[in-house]
């Protein structure tokens, strides 16, 4: 079982810089076509600065950070147990290629069901941008096999 | 497909079907989402794990079901966007994604649509169900 006092933690916030290359494999990756994502012309002719970032590549940029599963072994969460259970975003604006985000996560909860069977952690991230204002916030709910 | 500050609740968007799934994709989708867990890469580690084969992250499909809205919705009037991911995807499903509005409704001066969402694949299971907030006014 996950020890329920890490139901708080907070996490050392990091930051990411979009990279326009990262964001052409990521749409080839999912077959995103729309020229919005991939063509930096067509991106400006739409009125972005850049490209933007497509739905769920925040989701990228988390596991991007200078250890990317820190908050998995730090709550001792095993690969081959761990299913992803939900996923949201709220978004406050666009975020753009050639932004630097930070990312500032915590364990906003960790129950079970099913006698212990069944765990669930549920990570709250907030991102912002380099003048500190909100550009998203995630909620991921891990769930962890434990039969 | 009617404008999107025309939409009223009952209103589809045309499904996105998708071709299956490969292994190839997945092994791309793991280099290009920075999603390096091995049990959606690596055989040999999901049979260990006690699964038949390799299987998808849940983030590929999610990714996938966003291309729904994207195909429609500029990306700036993306509000908000969630999903609950109902059962594992396999290498050879074929998914279909789909989206019906639900609600138009004014919040923070703003009007939106909300789009119930989902994925099911060639045997009618449903994988993953969620929901999408877009701003209609900005558009």
């Amino acid at each position: 079982m996950i020890d329920r006092a890490l139901i708080g933690l907070e996490m050392e916030p990091f930051t990411v810089t979009a990279e326009a290359g990262r964001l052409r494999f990521f749409a080839r990756a999912i077959g995103e076509t729309n020229p919005v994502f991939v063509d930096e012309a067509a991106a400006r002719a739409a009125g972005h600065p850049g490209l933007p970032l497509p739905p769920t590549f925040l989701f990228s940029m988390e596991l991007d950070g200078p250890e990317p599963f820190a908050f998995f072994h730090r709550l001792g969460i095993d690969f081959a147990r761990l299913l992803h259970g939900e996923q949201s975003f709220t978004h406050h604006r666009t975020a753009h290629a050639g932004e630097t985000l930070t990312f500032t996560a915590r364990v906003a909860d960790i129950y079970d069901k099913k006698g212990g069977a069944l765990e669930f952690v549920v990570r709250e991230t907030k991102v912002t941008d380099a003048a500190g204002a909100a550009v998203a916030d995630l909620t991921t709910v891990l769930v962890i096999r434990n039969g | 497909m009617k404008p999107l500050h025309d939409l009223a609740p009952g209103d589809e968007l045309p499904a996105l079907e998708l071709p299956p799934v490969t292994r190839a994709q997945l092994a791309l989708f793991a280099g290009a989402s920075g999603d390096h867990n091995p049990i959606h890469i690596d055989i040999d580690f999901a049979r260990a794990a006690g699964q038949p084969d390799v299987f998808a992250h849940g983030m590929l499909v999610m990714a996938e079901l966003g291309r729904l809205l994207t195909a429609h919705v500029p990306i700036e009037a993306l509000r908000a966007f969630s999903t609950r991911f109902a059962a594992v995807t396999r290498v050879h499903d074929r998914l279909t994604c789909r989206g019906t509005v639900v609600a138009v409704e004014t919040v923070d001066g703003e009007r939106r649509a909300r789009f119930d969402l989902s994925v099911t694949d060639q045997a009618g299971e449903v994988k993953l169900v969620g929901g999408a907030t877009v701003a209609l006014s900005s558009i």
